[in-house]
């Protein structure tokens, strides 16, 4: 498993190293501020480096007026960095939690996903909007949410979500190098490993998986390309971020063969992968952490049953987080782990 | 204790002191004279400047002298060059309010009263420097000489359209002209002003931002926002507060006026801040060129609450004499803009009222064979607009597929 179809190959690259995704961002972000039009900051990044240190080390390298602190302000954040941008800098800003991007919705609904369209390309946000997401830590119902569905349905918007170092390092160099704003979503489950749901199973590091030899230098991974993560023959599982990891395993674990695809980026999402799998499978299940109600999995239905109507040999199943808030204590109940996603590949092979 | 020692609690809302039938009592203003209020140094503390947002700088007194600290020796040429722009912004109002009558354009927004702001502090920036502003600055495109024929071709929607038809008339983009395309949502612009000026920090350049607001965006938390974060980085940003008394029907107490001014948010924030008379030309040149200095010399931002009226409705969607004195402005203490910067002019002896009308023709007439050439590309009205085809385009900077498919299925 993980042969990632990407035309970028880590292997061919002169130097690597082992990263965890973490250190494949800063990596990512120490090679952007190479350029003297990038600046980071957000909320702790500047001296101590980010809650989850993603930025560390970088405004010592760099200095204050290229890595700093911000105040808590997500509509500021947000809104000095659509100045910053139609200035002419690329701000990469982080939202310390993407639970906590509400206050900034209509700074980037309204004028970042926008400023291109309204002022005909007289100014545009070249901006990248980091947020870690997800649950699997205990974050209670504010530090585990899943906003894609936000953002995808937000017409300038690119929305990408890596689920591995190699492409979480080339995804936010690709977005940052990118003239259209990107909403780049970090599951933070997968910061410091892969995770596939048996959450009562020792935790694994990424120094054992294949996509954490990350190149030391430049690359990037294309924005609008999804991977086959694991090739297969009976069923198309569409996912992202944390969830390939469980669709892969519950895969292995119910013995459909199940053919499982990274989207990497949602939304311009990579149509033609998806039709293709789907029509060779001709089944379709879709698994996504975020609730299920108008979730990104909805949209992904929609354009399946419109392109693919005729190849299908069953109903399209869904996987998703409930209609809920994401509870602390219930976190398990919650999360759509191996045996739902098992289940739900078991049905659509018995119609 | 007894419970009766207690009346029962009432909400306060605030009320204008004028209402249809019912002249307005401006004394809430508490005006200052002219050249009563001090200027502080350039590199003022900004809780020194809390006087400052009480009192009213003004320049010029009711015989059109200039008096106090604030008079500066301004070039008389700079002078009949804001009295032109804003003449020229009250006949284009004047002119494309009748086109909208006309039914020639979907909606407009006049200045009429609040043409001395955007005007005088255009001239007292480079053209370099960004404003961020509000639909009602279009003072600033006049000062800066943008194209009549351009913006008319905005407000018509028409094929010339430098906005392809994608925004409604006055939401105007000028780059070049340093003008920050409109939001049409309110405040948003301000805190990205205050971004803007921090790029040309990290930059090193020596470019500031001119941010713009009304009295009743200030509500919105971009505005507190912009001044926390103009104040953490010291941002050079010249933060405008238009307080032109009304957001539509709404009085400038619900915004949060009557107890405070809006200048005095600023010191609050650690700003230094000035409270001015917005329709006295000299006052308004003087102090944005107070807030210039600082911003370009690396002494932070300013905020200015422009004290001023807005004369006419809030848009030609809407009808003041429904909730204020239909005559109001004709009471309002600080007067016309322009008939005060004529009488000054006229004192010091270079303009005269016959030069007043032969300037003012002049304008019609430019204004006029701008509109009849602009319509000549097409207006709202007449389906001369912009294809649905470039519908699609921009939204990214290159179409998506996604995009592409739905181009074709509209048939463009």
């Amino acid at each position: 498993m993980n042969d990632q179809t990407t035309s970028l190959d880590p292997r061919t690259a002169a130097a690597t190293s082992s990263m965890t995704m973490i250190q494949a961002l800063r990596s990512a972000m120490d090679i952007m501020l190479g350029r003297d039009d990038v600046v980071i900051y957000g909320q702790d990044v500047g001296y101590f480096g980010g809650v989850f240190r993603c930025t560390e080390g970088l405004q010592n390298k760099y200095g204050k007026s290229r890595v700093f602190d911000a105040p808590i302000s997500e509509c500021g954040i947000v809104g000095t960095a659509v100045g910053m941008g139609a200035y002419g800098l690329r701000p990469v800003v982080e939202i310390q939690f993407a639970d906590y991007v509400y206050p900034a919705y209509d700074q980037i609904v309204s004028e970042m996903a926008r400023l291109r369209y309204r002022s005909a390309g007289e100014f545009i946000s070249p901006l990248t909007l980091r947020m870690p997401c997800g649950g699997g830590i205990y974050g209670g119902q504010t530090h585990s949410q899943s906003p894609e569905a936000t953002f995808t349905q937000v017409c300038g918007l690119r929305t990408v979500m890596p689920s591995n170092p190699y492409d979480a390092k080339g995804l936010l160099i690709a977005s940052i190098e990118c003239d259209d704003p990107v909403i780049f979503l970090e599951p933070k489950r997968l910061y410091n490993g892969p995770f596939d749901g048996h959450h009562d199973r020792p935790v694994t590091p990424w120094a054992k998986h294949p996509q954490s030899s990350v190149p030391d230098g430049y690359y990037r991974v294309p924005l609008d390309k999804a991977a086959i993560t694991r090739p297969g023959n009976e069923v198309t599982v569409l996912t992202y971020g944390t969830t390939v990891y469980v669709a892969q395993v519950a895969a292995e674990e119910s013995g459909v063969d199940a053919e499982v695809i990274d989207l990497r980026s949602l939304w311009p999402l990579d149509l033609d992968t998806i039709v293709a799998s789907v029509q060779k499978t001709g089944r379709c299940v879709v698994v996504h952490e975020a609730t299920r109600t108008c979730g990104f999995g909805a949209e992904l239905i929609a354009l399946v049953q419109e392109h693919c109507f005729h190849h299908l040999e069953a109903p399209i199943e869904r996987v998703t987080g409930w209609d809920t808030p994401y509870p602390h204590a219930q976190e398990w109940a919650y999360f759509p782990g191996p045996s739902r996603v098992g289940a739900a590949l078991k049905k659509v092979m018995e119609v | 204790m007894s419970m009766n020692e207690y009346a029962p609690l009432r909400l306060h809302v605030p009320e204008p002191t004028g209402r249809p039938g019912c002249r307005t009592d401006f004394s809430y203003l508490h005006l200052s004279d002219a050249g009563q209020v001090r200027k502080p140094a350039l590199d003022v503390e900004a809780a020194d400047t809390a006087d400052l947002c009480t009192g009213l700088i003004r320049v010029l007194d009711g015989q059109g002298q200039a008096l106090g600290p604030w008079a500066e020796d301004i070039d008389p040429q700079l002078l009949r060059q804001g009295m032109r722009a804003m003449l020229k912004t009250r006949i284009f109002d004047s002119r494309m309010v009748t086109a909208q009558r006309q039914k020639k354009m979907s909606f407009y927004m006049q200045s009429l009263g609040e043409e001395a702001i955007g005007s005088a502090q255009a001239l007292a920036l480079n053209r370099s420097d960004m404003c961020f502003p509000t639909y009602r600055q279009q003072s600033i495109l006049m000062a800066r000489d943008v194209s009549l024929v351009e913006m008319i071709c905005q407000l018509l929607s028409n094929e010339r359209d430098p906005l392809k038809g994608r925004q409604l008339p006055i939401m105007y983009s000028v780059r070049e002209a340093g003008f920050f395309t409109i939001s049409g949502n309110l405040a948003t612009q301000f805190v990205q002003a205050v971004g803007w000026a921090m790029a040309s920090a990290i930059k090193g350049d020596t470019k500031i931002a001119s941010a713009w607001i009304g009295d009743g965006a200030t509500a919105e938390s971009d505005f507190h926002n912009a001044l926390t974060f103009a104040h953490v980085y010291r941002a050079p940003v010249i933060l405008n507060v238009v307080n032109n008394q009304w957001a539509i029907s709404t009085f400038q107490a619900i915004a949060g006026g009557e107890a405070s001014t809006f200048a005095g948010r600023g010191v609050g924030c650690g700003i230094a801040s000035l409270r001015v008379d917005g329709n006295d030309f000299l006052a308004v040149y003087a102090a944005s060129r107070w807030a210039a200095e600082r911003a370009r010399r690396g002494l932070g931002p300013s905020l200015i609450e422009w004290v001023t009226y807005r004369a006419g409705p809030h848009s030609t969607s809407d009808d003041p004499s429904k909730y204020r004195p239909a005559d109001d402005w004709s009471h309002f203490p600080l007067g016309d803009p322009i008939a005060r910067l004529k009488q000054h002019l006229i004192a010091i002896g270079h303009w005269s009222d016959d030069e007043h009308a032969a300037v003012s023709a002049e304008l019609e007439a430019e204004v006029l064979a701008a509109q009849k050439q602009a319509e000549q590309y097409g207006t709202l009205a007449n389906g001369h607009i912009p294809s649905a085809a470039s519908m699609f385009e921009d939204v990214y900077k290159d179409m998506p597929d996604h995009l592409r498919r739905q181009r074709q299925q509209l048939g463009v």
